[in-house]
């Protein structure tokens, strides 16, 4: 784990214009550029609200007030998640060439992903703080957590990241099987109904998905009234993210020789 | 003070086909041995248990044919990968040149690419802004550079990703066959570049076939065939004994395609200095055998230029023969003919030929510049008609230490008078 920090640390600068790189790379040639940044998750915002609200009105949307609002608050940090994990799946096997020809840290490629996944949520969080003021909910001091929550949902994915990014090397099936499982995830996260909503034995299972309470902790400090009071359990989750984080290093390392022939 | 040691490795290949390297999730997370367990027709065995060390300053070459395990040795060498066994210790920064530009980015500039490429050989930010000008220049670039690399050219694309490698400035420098793929001018760069890392003690190691540069360069060598060592030591003396080696085997290839059966049936072409190859004639003399013999009157079929060489066609008449004539042409491999002559153009006065007899053509100097020839052997009445007439059925190669240029390679030397000095002619 120390050893991972060191490394990350080392590689900040080249992690660093890897990003910036996928990020140019990404929107050279498009008319729009960077403005997709925003526009994607605006866009994905109105088909979510078209959706829960015009086509199947049914309970969510009705008894929640400001529903674009707290849509938003669990689409944009899942977009992160999701898209972070399944360009991971792939980021090893497309970058074989660099693996096999320059001797090269590996685990850059898979936290690249992970930080470019990170700008992306970072471009679309004026979009929600207009949403906010749009909908005149107050800011409250809640919204210093948010760093906080931020970071867990960091390290989280880069554990992820580590694990997904190695074992499709030598797995290739996990592609697919990731996903479906992010589909299945989707859903079993409170993201288009509130999390009171589920049945309680639903509740129960779904509290054991981390990703829950990050979506519920994203909420209450942002667009929910009252003091948040979630933190001890932010904290918890922050212990767990970094339990997984280290979990995935182990299982990058043991397979790091590995991967230069595999791929 | 070495700073390139290798103890005894072994390098395991699996073969590929089989499916996966690890069956389940759990032998890939807890299986200490990765390749041990597999047994002979599912692994490749590219390295056998080589052993060398590469003195700190020195230049080593590593030469062996395709497949040889060379370029695993230099991927072992550079950290890429692990020896199944044994050990292999480099001691300072090191740079390898073996895929130039891997890690460009298509979309965006050369000026980023260099920077991201210089940061993944291990450079720092900085480090790389102060030689950005030098590795552009180097790269002769300078127009192209804010260009993205998709428009690169793929001659610019591997001159970029050259000189960021070179201008990583290692202790250490790795080098496999990259100097084939530049023109003249940047190969010559390339040379006075590794040259000038000689001349700074930095330690240089060459996977390379231009045998030449082997020996002009090198301070050690080492020859690789299929995993094992097959010659260590001065390069001279290693390439020598890999350009034999070479040659015996071309040899036996070429013995075994000397097609002297081929005959052909109808008339003889009226020219045959444009004929396709081929054996013509009425056989009232036949040509049994042809072989090139070198002084020592050994059987071969490749030469070193300037060697001395014996054609010997054994000829047998069938009936005793007052009119025949033997001619012998060489032709290079674009069917130029180089020289041709027979023993009438010559002067000689047949008087008679009858049974088994052996016609000895000899040249002192085989007189060409390297590469294949075919050989034309005949024996004929005085007025062209054939008894037996072996249009390029014989091949052999010259090899030459020299890459001159012509058709033939005369006998010279070269004289300075004072004012100029010059050395290694």
């Amino acid at each position: 784990m120390l050893h991972s920090l060191r490394q990350l640390l080392r590689h900040r600068a080249l992690i660093q214009s890897l990003v910036a790189r996928e990020l140019k790379a990404r929107y050279r040639g498009s008319a729009l550029g960077v403005i997709w940044s925003f526009l994607n998750p605006l866009l994905l915002l109105l088909i979510y609200t078209f959706v829960f609200s015009v086509v199947v009105p049914g309970s969510p949307s009705r008894q929640i007030e400001h529903y674009p609002l707290f849509l938003f608050c669990g689409i944009l940090p899942w977009t992160w998640l999701s898209s972070s994990l399944l360009e991971s799946a792939n980021v090893l096997v497309a970058g074989g060439a660099l693996l096999r020809k320059v001797l090269f840290p590996a685990e850059v490629l898979p936290l690249v992903t992970v930080f470019a996944g990170l700008v992306h949520f970072a471009l679309g969080l004026p979009i929600l703080i207009a949403f906010i003021l749009y909908y005149r909910v107050p800011i409250t001091a809640d919204i210093a957590w948010l760093p906080l929550i931020v970071l867990d949902q960091l390290l989280l994915t880069i554990g992820l990241a580590l694990i997904v990014s190695s074992l499709t090397v030598h797995f290739r099936d996990l592609r697919d099987l990731l996903s479906n499982v992010l589909t299945l995830a989707f859903f079993a996260t409170p993201i288009v109904y509130p999390l009171s909503e589920a049945p309680a034995w639903a509740q129960t299972l779904l509290a054991l998905n981390p990703f829950t309470h990050l979506t519920v902790a994203y909420r209450e400090t942002l667009v929910m009234p009252g003091l948040y009071s979630g933190w001890p359990r932010l904290f918890a989750l922050g212990l767990l993210s970094l339990a997984i984080c280290g979990v995935g290093y182990f299982v990058f390392d043991r397979l790091r020789d590995t991967l230069a022939e595999e791929v | 003070m070495n700073a390139i040691e290798v103890r005894d490795v072994r390098k395991v290949y699996r073969r590929y086909g089989r499916r996966t390297q690890f069956g389940t999730l759990k032998s890939a997370l807890l299986s200490r041995g990765r390749t041990h367990d597999l047994n002979q027709t599912t692994t490749f065995e590219a390295l056998r248990g080589v052993s060398f060390d590469v003195a700190q300053g020195k230049t080593f070459g590593i030469v062996g044919r395709n497949g040889s395990g060379k370029s695993t040795m230099l991927k072992l060498i550079a950290g890429i990968g692990k020896p199944t066994s044994g050990e292999v210790q480099v001691h300072g920064r090191l740079s390898a040149l073996i895929e130039l530009g891997a890690g460009f980015h298509p979309e965006i500039s050369g000026r980023d690419n260099v920077f991201i490429n210089g940061m993944m050989l291990g450079l720092s930010k900085r480090e790389v802004a102060t030689r950005f000008d030098e590795i552009v220049a180097f790269a002769d670039m300078q127009e192209f550079i804010d260009a993205p690399v998709k428009t690169y050219s793929s001659g610019m694309y591997v001159r970029l990703g050259f000189s960021v490698a070179i201008n990583v400035d290692p202790d250490v420098l790795l080098v496999d066959e990259v100097l084939a793929v530049g023109d003249e001018a940047f190969t010559h760069k390339c040379l006075d570049k590794f040259a000038d890392f000689k001349r700074r003690g930095k330690t240089v190691l060459l996977v390379t076939h231009m045998l030449d540069l082997v020996t002009r360069f090198c301070d050690d060598a080492i020859w690789l065939d299929h995993g094992v060592t097959r010659a260590h030591g001065d390069p001279k003396r290693v390439i020598d004994a890999y350009r034999l080696d070479v040659a015996a085997e071309e040899n036996r290839s070429m013995a075994a395609g000397t097609a002297i059966d081929a005959t052909r049936r109808g008339d003889a072409p009226t020219d045959m200095s444009t004929a396709r190859e081929g054996r013509w004639g009425s056989r009232e003399a036949e040509i049994l055998s042809v072989e090139f013999l070198r002084r020592d009157g050994t059987a071969a079929h490749v030469f070193e230029s300037g060697e001395a060489v014996e054609i010997r066609i054994r000829v047998r008449a069938h009936q005793r023969l007052t009119d025949f004539v033997f001619g012998v042409g060489i032709f290079s491999a674009d069917g130029v003919c180089c020289y041709g002559t027979n023993t009438d153009i010559e002067g000689a006065q047949p008087a008679e030929f009858s049974g088994d007899a052996d016609v000895g053509f000899h040249l002192d100097s085989l007189a060409l510049i390297e590469g294949s020839y075919k050989i034309d052997v005949a024996v004929h009445r005085r007025d062209g008609t054939p008894y037996d007439y072996h249009r390029q059925l014989h091949t052999i190669r010259i090899a030459s230490q020299w890459k001159d240029t012509g058709v033939f390679r005369p006998p010279h030397r070269w004289t300075f008078s004072s004012g100029i000095r010059i050395t290694g002619l």
